[in-house]
């Protein structure tokens, strides 16, 4: 069976990168390849690595509170560069922010509480359904 | 051609899974992939294989050329994932050239099954040169060279003394050395002990009588000397032509690559054959001690040799 490939980025002006290592780490434990690509990258960037590494899904780390401005960004450069793949956004995102994340098409949202289990199933689920 | 993107990523992840998908476009791509330059660059971890590559993508670009990576990490043996992290260094060429990470998945010798036929689809695609980064190895992981035309071998200062750099493995393999973190203490001392080990391969004449790898001296952080490796990997290209050596460099890939899907398609038999009624009654009676492991080797090869 082929591994699901994950690319892992940070987007924007955000130099908190610790969440996104732990969460890279869980992933490749649970059988993943996880394309990191690490801190300030641009929906260009984060798009071409998509195109080129055949990604399966994106997971965005946001401790900036950028994600209401960043999350819908990223969605409208993959719809731009005609790229069907889901955005899973890890971070610190307000509970009344959800469900405008849900509603501009963000597959799903991890908080700091998440476990192991939780993120890696969230990835499993988001990409098969897919 | 160089063609859309997400096709030729589509393509990689093909290739990469192996089987009947891949066999044919390795079929399709065979005859329109022979004339790009395929360059290796392998050195131990954290030598600085991938920012030098970046450095290295950036001035190919920059000379008008379209060059591509295959950029390789391991799998976990435990599990499977992977962590590919060489983009990271890459970043700021990331969206002019085309780069692909590998996970070796399991597949021993540094270089995953796939990049050959990687490399090839992203020749056939127009990419030129096709960059390939190996893992980070140590002495003995020469297989790169195989699959490579022209192979950098990266190393840093503190690697060791002169009796390191001669002793048998990567440092017979490099075309091109690369000393990287040049600005380094020690790099004069790494650049005089390969120099050594060079003057001696000419004396017992284990090297190349017409070709002596350069030397170049690297600051990859801030791209001292990129460009003169860049003309040492050029000028060893020429070399290949002139001399008539890139035939048996090709040669040699392509029996590397057969050599490679022939042990793959073996092991899949041996795992076939291990598995089946008949070896699992003889391996019960070698782990009772009613037959020794040598008739059950036998029973093993008779039934290998039986097989389609």
């Amino acid at each position: 069976m082929t591994p699901p490939r994950i690319v892992l980025a940070k987007l924007g002006l955000d130099g908190h990168d610790r969440g996104i290592k732990v969460v890279a780490r869980m992933l490749r434990d649970a059988g993943m390849e996880v394309i990191y690509l690490g801190l300030r990258q641009t929906t260009d960037s984060i798009v071409a690595a998509v195109e080129q590494e055949d990604a399966d899904a994106i997971g965005l780390s946001m401790h900036n509170a950028g994600h209401l401005t960043l999350g819908p960004a990223m969605l409208a450069a993959l719809d731009t560069a005609e790229l069907d793949v889901p955005v899973i956004i890890g971070g610190i995102v307000p509970d009344a922010d959800l469900p405008i994340l849900h509603d501009a098409g963000i597959a799903a949202v991890l908080g700091p509480g998440a476990s192991a289990e939780e993120v890696v199933s969230t990835v499993r689920r988001v990409v098969a359904d897919a | 051609m160089t063609g859309d993107r997400r096709a030729v990523g589509r393509l990689l992840s093909l290739v990469e899974r192996g089987g009947a998908e891949a066999e044919q476009i390795a079929e399709l791509t065979h005859a329109a992939s022979r004339d790009a330059h395929v360059i290796g660059i392998t050195g131990a971890p954290g030598a600085g294989k991938s920012t030098m590559v970046a450095r290295l993508v950036a001035e190919s670009t920059s000379r008008g050329n379209s060059p591509a990576v295959l950029a390789v990490d391991p799998s976990s043996p435990l599990t499977g994932g992977a962590i590919l992290g060489d983009r990271v260094r890459m970043a700021e060429i990331d969206t002019t050239a085309f780069i692909r990470s590998v996970a070796t998945r399991g597949h021993a010798g540094g270089l995953a099954l796939a990049v050959p036929g990687g490399a090839r689809v992203l020749a056939a695609s127009g990419f030129d040169p096709v960059v390939i980064e190996t893992v980070g190895v140590g002495q003995v992981e020469v297989d790169i060279t195989a699959a490579a035309d022209t192979t950098v071998v990266v190393v840093t200062p503190g690697m060791g003394d002169a009796v390191q750099a001669n002793k048998a493995g990567l440092l017979e393999v490099a075309d091109v050395f690369v000393v990287n973190k040049a600005d380094r203490p020690g790099a004069d001392d790494t650049r005089r002990d390969l120099e050594l080990m060079l003057e001696l391969s000419h004396v017992t004449g284990q090297g190349n009588a017409d070709f002596r790898p350069s030397i170049v001296m690297v600051n990859s952080l801030d791209g001292t000397g990129v460009d003169e490796v860049a003309a040492r990997i050029e000028a060893h290209r020429a070399y290949l032509e002139h001399s008539g050596r890139l035939h048996a460099r090709r040669c040699r890939r392509v029996r590397f690559e057969l050599a490679s899907r022939a042990g793959l398609r073996f092991e899949r038999d041996l795992e076939t054959i291990l598995g089946s009624p008949t070896m699992a009654a003889v391996i019960d009676d070698v782990a009772a001690g009613t037959a020794t492991p040598a008739a059950g080797l036998d029973a093993l090869a008779a039934s290998l040799a039986e097989r389609p």
